[in-house]
């Protein structure tokens, strides 16, 4: 067990490594840094010396190492646009992407896996048609359509839900919460709907056909036999057995929730790192680029260590072949 | 009232497919006493582990049972609402699958499954529950039950693992045991000790068996009346000795012949030819007609009525005679 978390982490940080690469090739060569700082009128000797201070001088595999270093003790340099240190901007901004799309992920699962074992069990119920009508729905349309439609129907038409922003935040030991006001919990409503209608979808309609499949297996056809009761059957035997592939898939959209919520944050304007990111990308601010690339390279990374961590909680045939 | 635990009377089987209505089990009817081992032969696809299904009420939809009676110690059980009926499942009647390797929930440990299938039946605490568990594994022949009762399925060799199946089956003590096929996914030498464990476990017990194989060397070893069903239907039911040393139907006859033995020397094994007819075209007749090497005008017109036989009942036109064929 503990052999197998170990090898899992080194291969994260090799993963890291070569996406710090990455970040960093595009850090240094997306044009030179320096006539993105500094104004026309800028003297040869000026733009010298700040390259000096830089570090634009040292070879690049010592740069390289700067940058990596510096990025892993939390210092992603300072932003062309805004000079203020990445890292303090990106601190503000990420507690509003982490709750919405920690509420978004939780709305999907909370409604995805029952909508899921109900569609299974109970085939040809009305509720069932309804169900599959409206994952139709969720996958077909684009999230920005389903955004701009739920502010068209709770802002502009009911007028209950507020349509941008994020309402009044509490800050609690530096981070900022819309959770414990009820302006911030209403505002993050129609977002979180907006960026989980897609997983929530992709979760019914993952947990019913492995539900569907297990339940034809011999082993629910034995606990049937045994009498046990159809709440033991179906939720006790027949879910955990579905439930490898949805952490699987949850874990991985729980990535692309945070790294896709630019489109969302952009509809709702929510103050996130997805907007901030699309804003970077008008100013060429490639510090802030950099920074969000590994970021959301490091989430991934985390979560699929995270992932593997729990299979080996669920299934007890991989803790058994790799411990 | 005589000692009889189970009646099957009349019973058939409907699937309704897209091409129509799909006769699996056509007025299957016997009787079983109690502490008896029935087999229940046949090929695949003649309707034996139908019967079984359908006797503990585990058809699934297309499949309903369309006709006939199900009496289990006097009780009708076939039309039971199903919250009752999953009441008699695992508890008056156990059940044993064909797979060991798929029968058991792969993430749940052996103690888990066990003391969940007790606690469903049985109004005891769980201590008692696990301390039954272990007695069970015990007696299905587990060595050192009490240690590896908390190991997962596939920590269970297969041979293992079907005993474990059969304590699974016996956890509330049933009166009847449907094993459907329990030695044919395991290997040859390990099919006897388990035959052995299931013939064990239900005479201590006093329990009733339904052994539904295709195997006849499991059949006479273990059963005390055998039957033997053909494209759905009943062909033959009789005890053991009589219906292998003088089978009666020409289908148990040529199933008979298709057995080697090491006596008959050099002999060519007989085999039937063709093979059964698909359940949605059957013949009009006796099913078996257009294989039968003795059929007549009346096999291929009219589907022959069940006779006493000696000791057997068969369903053929040449048992016009009481007991006289050819």
């Amino acid at each position: 067990m503990l052999a197998f978390i170990i090898k899992r982490f080194v291969q994260s940080i090799v993963v890291m490594l070569v996406v710090g690469l990455i970040a960093f090739v595009m850090f240094r060569f997306v044009g030179d840094p320096v006539d993105q700082m500094v104004g026309l009128e800028t003297s040869i000797e000026d733009r010298e010396r700040l390259r000096e201070t830089l570090g634009l001088n040292a070879p690049l595999p010592m740069q390289y190492w700067n940058f990596i270093s510096s990025a892993a003790m939390g210092d992603f340099g300072t932003s062309y646009q805004f000079k203020r240190p990445v890292a303090d901007m990106l601190g503000d901004r990420l507690p509003a992407t982490l709750e919405l799309a920690l509420v978004s992920a939780i709305f999907a699962l909370c409604a995805g896996i029952p909508m899921g074992v109900f569609t299974a069990l109970y085939k040809d119920s009305v509720l069932t048609k309804l169900f599959q009508a409206i994952s139709l729905v969720g996958i077909s349309l684009p999230t920005f359509l389903i955004g701009i439609l739920l502010i068209y129907v709770f802002s502009v038409q009911l007028q209950k839900l507020p349509s941008f922003g994020r309402g009044e935040v509490v800050d609690i030991a530096g981070w900022s919460t819309g959770l414990l006001t009820v302006s911030g919990l209403k505002a993050l409503i129609l977002p979180a709907i907006t960026l989980g209608l897609f997983q929530m979808t992709l979760i019914m309609r993952l947990v019913r056909s492995e539900m569907m499949e297990i339940l034809r297996s011999d082993f629910i056809k034995f606990a049937r036999a045994r009498g046990l009761t159809p709440r033991a059957v179906h939720f006790g035997h027949a879910l955990k057995n579905t439930m490898i592939p949805v952490i699987t898939i949850t874990g991985l959209q729980l990535g692309s929730i945070i790294a896709f919520a630019i489109i969302t944050e952009t509809v709702f304007q929510w103050p996130g790192i997805g907007l901030m990111f699309l804003q970077a990308v008008q100013d060429v601010d490639v510090p802030i680029m950099a920074a969000y690339l590994l970021m959301i390279a490091f989430l991934f990374v985390f979560i699929n260590l995270i992932v593997d961590i729990l299979y080996v909680v669920v299934d007890p045939r991989i803790r058994i072949e790799k411990a | 009232m005589s000692d009889t635990l189970l009646g099957v009377k009349d019973l058939v089987v409907e699937f309704s497919t897209r091409r129509g209505i799909l006769t699996a089990v056509d007025k299957v009817s016997f009787d079983l006493e109690r502490g008896e081992v029935l087999g229940l032969v046949g090929e695949s696809g003649a309707g034996k582990s139908i019967t079984g299904s359908a006797i503990v009420g585990l058809i699934d939809p297309p499949g309903r049972i369309a006709a006939g009676t199900v009496h289990l110690a006097g009780q009708r059980i076939d039309n039971l609402p199903s919250e009752k009926m999953r009441r008699i499942r695992g508890d008056k009647i156990g059940m044993v699958f064909q797979d060991p390797l798929t029968s058991l929930n792969p993430l749940y440990t052996v103690a888990k499954q066990l003391v969940q299938t007790i606690l469903t039946h049985k109004d005891i605490s769980k201590k008692q529950a696990r301390d039954r568990a272990i007695e069970l594994l015990d007696k299905v022949g587990i060595p050192a039950a009490d240690l590896r009762i908390d190991d997962y399925p596939h920590q269970f060799s297969g041979g293992m693992r079907q005993r474990v199946v059969i304590a699974l089956a016996l956890c509330a003590d049933p009166e009847l045991i449907i094993a459907d096929e329990p030695t044919t996914a395991l290997d040859v030498s390990v099919q006897s000790q388990i035959v052995g464990v299931l013939k064990k476990m239900c005479s201590e017990h006093g329990a009733s068996v339904i052994l539904i194989t295709h195997d006849m060397g499991v059949i006479a070893e273990a059963a005390d009346r055998v039957a033997v069903l053909y494209s759905g239907r009943m062909a033959e039911i009789g005890p053991v000795r009589d219906v292998i040393k003088h089978p009666q139907h020409p289908y148990t006859k040529g199933l008979m012949g298709s057995i080697p033995t090491i006596t008959q020397e050099g002999d060519r094994l007989t085999q039937i030819p063709g093979s059964m007819p698909r359940l949605t075209d059957r013949p009009p007749g006796c099913a078996f007609a257009p294989r039968c090497e003795m059929a007549m005008d009346v096999c291929r017109q009219n589907h022959p009525e069940e006779k006493d036989v000696g000791t057997a009942r068969v369903a053929c036109h040449l048992m016009r005679k009481e007991g006289a064929v050819a």
